[in-house]
């Protein structure tokens, strides 16, 4: 009956051996973690142990299932057969010490044998090869392809640790094959065509002969368990810690709606100044990053040449966590405030990262900091005092900021004075741009002429403060919600229709939930009123447009077809650019940015994205759902040359247009 | 060093300005006040000389509506001691009027260094600043961008139209007239000022009947025509140019 | 007390600022009003010779060395005994850099009323104020029984306040101008080679209708005939023919001139709101319906090709001139 002498060959003293550095590799192990563990634990408390269900579901999809790591396929394929590889061999280990430990020790009963034993053979053969495949596949793509997003370290001796988990496991791999081998080429069992990796190696080596094929298997096994122990003990102390740290932030992921920022709560008066500030989720994020830089490659910043890297900022902030002395100071020395300005809080980071880091956080977090320090451009500064003073960030005065509604008949609705059903809040610049005004008053004719019950607050309208939140100023951000739900307390609505996606994110996610009534983005009140049958067509528009998803309303809060819907409900055809949904490029406008001085940049977003739309063939119409988008992408059709080739309209312009 | 920065707050041009029903005033009821952007520039200056050299700032404003903001936001830039002053200004003061209130206080205070915005776009009766220092015999430089501490005295730098600089040595003590600060000034965080409300004390003092004289008194008070649009000039090129070239001599740059 | 115009000249580093001029047009309708004559007031040091084009019925003039350069204190104090020895009906002073630092002081030193922001007078002798950037006019009497006046430019051309015909010249003594406590130590010129578009007095801004990088020289003689700075649109910029420290606009600079010279710019409004702050827009394009022409308060519909070395030329002949 096939089985296997689990010690055959090992002398007695090689076996205790192997118990004993077992047991040092276990203290070691214990070790790295504890001392990772207490690293989170430095960080500010938070609670996510809420909903443990739908936590441990995650870490079945995306941990294990790896749904997300899947989706880009090399990188894909690659982790996933060195991942099962890895799985099979250590599952076969514990399996054979199971059997010869437990059950054979105690209870003189071993279950590995005949055809149990021959299915676990050919199994762990296989999978073994896949590890192979897969290292293979690691070392070429790191070592000959190299994508970009793997070069640019910032910390440079990382670069060994990558080597480091290819070398050991390809060495744990090979070694093993070996012994596997030399054993059948001495033993010569029948069964051996059940590992035909192993019978494989038995080939090359059955002309050496006894004994030293007896003595090469005795060195290569004490290799192979110095090896595999060796690797197992240097897991919490090398890149290898991703094992457990992503499937740990994965389970404390947190589930609250993407488009919530927490507060500044304990850091409120200096924001995050040196990285003990950070929450204990926020420093596991840091540690959970295992470089892989799927999160540069979708970067708005990093793609139009800022110095922002959300890869390169976890790499350095989780090499400043190990520092010893406390050597540098986290702002300046480690992040640096450009990096910081940089971001569009677009989240396309976020989206993709298979560690589901929540960069965002501390990169507010961190510009908290910067903002209590008056450390902003001039720019930013001048819109900044224009917010606190006038509530809008064109430092015009509150009574223009009805001025686009003078021609309108009959008068817009003043939501303080009459009640309505739906409260428009239309938003800095859908107001008080000038190149907005024909598209705000189309709004609101398309409104009026569908009949719907809408007011607005006049001059009492604030700006909501979405992004003044994101460039961290929490505490202007505190002034504009205080004053807008004041007003907002005193009118009488069911619904906030909002123009903006970033108006509707913070109204619908951050501000106090007291009020009973539901936010809609315009998008989604439209979709509805042509699904009920309120908003008719008479004419079909024919064009072939594209759609960009604002950041704010696709990735933040995951309304992708509302507009899709709308759109192709005036008669356009929808063509998709390559880069949509929730893998959308931003126009590079959020987080404030557009009140910025832009830097050096290479190509603006908004203008890789104008080239984007422009190589769909015959599209004629870039349609967008944001304001600033129709700021942005005007800009950027008339930089890149494209004014002839493509327009750019707000999906309320084909709205009205097919009335 | 004792720095002593008196600041006024002045109608926000942001706002339309209207006048009032007498023919010979601005119409208060629509006006937003917010400080006199050189005054800003002034506590900047101030703080950045505290900053290199030590010291301590002293804000002083005659009262107004949105003056204890505009204080805390001092506070929370970094100055030390808040004064309003209160007195009869609801209808507004001129500055020969503040500047006699102010000399009052300041000797009192006995500042080594007084900086104020070089000018504010309402005055009508001359800058604040030289009256003061005359007022309290003080040596004055306006139009300055820049100060540099030394015992006794200051280096101020007045800047004159395109860029030429003129270093003026002023014995201490001494009134600058602030056009700009060495640098912009600074952000604040609105929690800052919010925690600045909590912590900072304003000192209140009262201002002795205001004595006005010294300036003039307006008879009527006017907007200028608007121009919607653009003057139009045509004829031939030779002509236009001619027409533009009148316009650049009216407007002082050539 | 009498009825004269009392005019202090300005001047620096050896050249009368127009503001002088501007002031002596002023007196001069101010005079008419008052039945006096112009006195135009000349501080310096070996200085005669700047009196020589000063429209003036006489120049009063004096000489020490501690008024070879401008400082407030020393201007002021022989201002002040000039004006007591005087008494003019009114003393014009510049709402400038060196006005301004006298005219409040005299004001508090000798008692006397000051007006700010003058910009013109009118036939019965009315002084008329633009304050609050030039949003509102104050009109009223002159206060008595001497007015100082700060003015500023625009309510005359400096021409009427030049003369061919030398003045007479009277040379006043000075007072005694020892322990100063402000003194020039020295100047320190602008540097020349990086300019800040948003200090600058004179911008001669181009768009997109310059239409390529060679027609770029056809605003930079312009400029240099005038003394101004090129800027740009985002279009040129973006072109890579100007720098980005050229660039007005929201993603560039915020500009505040005197004039604002708009060549070929449609007026998008990203770049409007960088502009609005200029005390006078000018504006050429062929279009007249661009949004430009909504914000100039001046403008013209002729191609600037033909303009603008039209202008160069007559700025250069007028200099030479």
């Amino acid at each position: 009956m096939p089985i296997r002498e689990t010690f055959w060959n090992i002398p007695h003293w090689a076996e205790i051996g192997q118990y004993i550095l077992a047991v040092l590799t276990m203290v070691i192990f214990g070790y790295g973690v504890f001392r990772r563990i207490r690293r989170w634990r430095q960080g500010q408390p938070e609670r996510r142990t809420d909903q443990i269900g739908k936590r441990l579901m995650a870490v079945l999809t995306q941990a294990i299932g790896q749904f997300r790591t899947a989706q880009d396929i090399y990188p894909g394929i690659m982790h996933l057969t060195i991942f099962w590889g890895m799985v099979a061999l250590f599952l076969g280990t514990a399996i054979t010490t199971i059997d010869w430990d437990m059950t054979h020790l105690i209870f003189d009963f071993q279950f590995l044998k005949g055809g149990i034993y021959v299915v676990y053979e050919l199994l762990l053969d296989v999978l073994g090869l896949l590890l192979i495949v897969g290292l293979g596949m690691a070392t070429y793509r790191r070592y000959v392809t190299r994508p970009a997003r793997l070069q640019n370290m910032p910390v440079k001796r990382l670069g060994r640790d990558d080597a480091y988990v290819i070398i050991s496991l390809f060495l744990v791999a090979i070694t093993g094959y070996l012994v596997e081998g030399l054993r059948i080429a001495v033993v010569k069992p029948d069964w051996a065509p059940w590992s035909p990796v192993g019978n494989a190696v038995a080939a090359v080596f059955t002309a050496l002969g006894d004994p030293t094929n007896r003595v090469l298997h005795l060195s290569l096994w004490i290799t192979h368990g110095l090896v595999a122990f060796t690797f197992i003990a240097s897991i919490p102390f090398s890149k290898l810690a991703h094992i457990f740290s992503v499937p740990t932030n994965i389970f404390f992921q947190s589930l609250q709606p993407a488009g919530a920022l927490a507060p500044a709560g304990e850091n409120s008066e200096t924001g995050v100044k040196e990285w003990r500030q950070f929450t204990w989720k926020q420093v596991l994020d840091f540690e959970a990053c295992i470089r892989c830089g799927r999160c540069q490659d979708v970067c708005p910043a990093y793609a139009s040449g800022l110095s922002l890297s959300p890869r390169n900022m976890m790499i350095k902030l989780d090499t400043h966590l190990w520092e010893r002395n406390g050597g540098s100071s986290l702002h300046g020395d480690v992040i640096s405030s450009e990096e910081l300005w940089a971001c569009t809080t677009c989240r396309a980071c976020s989206e993709v990262c298979p560690a589901f880091i929540d960069h965002l956080t501390s990169f507010v977090d961190m510009r908290r900091h910067l903002v209590i320090e008056g450390q902003v451009d001039a720019q930013l500064q001048d819109a900044l005092a224009n917010l606190g003073r006038y509530g809008n960030s064109f430092g015009q005065s509150e009574r223009m900021r009805a001025k686009w509604t003078q021609p309108i008949q009959p008068k817009v609705k003043d939501a303080r004075k009459e009640p309505v059903e739906y409260l428009w809040f239309v938003g800095d610049y859908a107001s008080y741009s000038p190149s907005l005004t024909d598209i705000t008053q189309k709004t609101a004719e398309v409104f009026q002429k569908t009949g719907l019950d809408f007011g607005i607050l006049y001059e009492a309208e604030r700006n909501a403060g979405n992004d003044v939140r994101r460039i961290g100023e929490e505490g202007l951000f505190e002034m504009l919600v205080e004053k807008n739900v004041a007003v907002l307390d005193k009118c009488a609505f069911k619904t906030i229709v909002t123009t903006d996606p970033h108006t509707y994110n913070t109204l619908k996610n951050e501000y106090p939930a007291e009020n009973d009534h539901t936010v809609l983005h315009y998008s989604e009140l439209l979709d509805q009123m042509i699904a009920s049958g309120q908003l008719k067509f008479t004419k079909k528009l024919g064009y072939k447009v594209t759609f960009h998803d604002p950041c704010y309303l696709g990735r933040y809060n995951g309304v992708y077809d509302a507009p899709r819907r709308v759109i192709e409900a005036t008669g356009c055809e929808l063509v998709e650019m390559p880069r949509n949904r929730d893998k959308a490029f931003c126009c590079g406008a959020g987080g404030g940015r557009i009140w910025m001085e832009e830097g050096e940049v290479k190509e603006r977003p908004s203008e890789a994205r104008i080239h984007e739309a422009a190589n769909l063939d015959e599209v004629k119409v870039f349609v967008v759902a944001c304001p600033k988008d129709v700021t942005m992408y005007q800009d950027a059709v008339k930089t890149t040359g494209q004014e002839t080739r493509i327009a750019v309209k707000d999906l309320i312009e084909l709205v009205h247009e097919a009335l | 060093m004792n720095i002593v920065v008196p600041v006024k707050l002045v109608p926000d041009l942001v706002e339309e300005l209207t006048v009032d029903a007498s023919g010979s005033a601005l119409d208060t009821a629509w006006l937003r006040l917010i400080i006199n952007e050189f005054d800003d520039h002034a506590i900047e200056q101030a703080i950045l000389l505290k900053e290199q050299s030590g010291g301590q700032v002293v804000v002083v404003s005659p009262n107004a509506e949105g003056v204890e903001d505009m204080l805390f936001t001092a506070s929370a830039k970094g100055a030390d001691q808040l004064i309003k002053l209160n007195g009869d200004f609801e209808d507004g003061v001129n500055n020969h009027g503040l500047a006699r209130a102010l000399a009052t206080l300041l000797r009192d205070l006995q500042p080594d260094l007084i900086l104020t915005g070089v000018q504010a776009h309402n005055d009508l009766d001359g800058s604040l600043g030289p009256l003061l220092a005359q007022y309290l015999e003080m040596p004055y430089v306006g139009y300055v961008s820049g100060v540099t501490a030394d015992s006794g005295k200051v280096v101020a730098r007045k800047e004159y139209p395109g860029g030429l600089i003129a270093e003026m040595e002023v014995t201490l003590p001494a009134v600058l007239g602030i056009q700009a600060a060495e640098q912009p000034p600074r952000y604040v965080a609105i929690s800052k000022v919010r925690q600045a409300m909590k912590t900072a004390a304003i000192d209140e003092q009262e201002a002795a009947t205001l004595d006005p004289s010294g300036g003039p008194t307006v008879s009527r008070m006017y907007q200028p025509e608007a121009t919607e649009q653009a003057t139009m000039i045509s004829g031939s090129e030779d002509e236009i140019a001619a027409r533009i070239i009148d316009i650049f001599k009216e407007s002082g740059v050539l | 007390m009498n009825q004269d115009i009392l005019v202090v000249i300005e001047h620096l580093r050896g050249q009368v600022s127009d503001i002088s001029y501007t002031m002596l047009a002023a007196g001069r309708e101010l005079a008419q009003s008052t039945g006096g004559s112009v006195v135009a007031v000349l501080l310096g040091h070996n200085s005669q010779n700047l009196a020589g084009d000063l429209a003036a019925d006489r120049v009063l003039y004096v000489d020490h060395p501690a008024l070879a350069d401008f400082t407030p204190e020393a201007y002021q104090k022989t201002l002040a005994g000039l004006i007591g020895e005087n008494q003019p009906r009114a003393v014009l002073l510049g709402h400038t850099t060196i006005g301004m630092d006298v005219a409040s002081g005299l004001s508090a030193q000798l008692g006397l009323p000051l007006v700010s922001s003058g910009r013109s007078f009118t036939a019965d002798g009315k002084f008329i104020s633009q304050i609050c950037g030039g949003k509102i006019m104050a009109e009223g009497d002159l206060p008595g029984p001497t007015a100082l006046v700060t003015m500023v430019p625009g309510g005359y051309k400096p021409e009427q306040g030049q003369s061919t015909q030398p003045p007479q010249l009277t040379e006043a003594s000075a007072p005694a101008l020892e322990g100063l406590r402000v003194a020039l130590k020295q100047y320190i010129e602008p540097e020349v080679s990086d300019v800040d578009i948003a200090r600058e007095q004179l911008l001669v801004a181009v768009g997109r209708g310059i239409q390529n990088q060679d027609n770029l020289s056809l605003a930079e003689e312009l400029a240099e005939a005038m003394g101004g700075v090129v800027c740009a649109s985002r279009p040129v910029v973006d072109q890579g023919w100007l720098p980005t420290s050229r660039l007005v606009g929201k993603s560039g600079k915020t500009v505040k001139p005197k004039v604002f010279l708009a060549m070929g710019i449609s007026g998008a409004p990203e770049h409007v709101e960088a502009i609005t702050g200029s005390d006078v827009i000018i504006a050429i394009n062929t279009d007249p319906a661009a949004p430009i022409f909504n914000v100039a308060k001046y403008g013209t519909t002729a191609d600037l090709f033909d303009l603008v070395p039209a202008l160069t030329d007559q700025i250069r002949q007028a200099k030479s001139g």
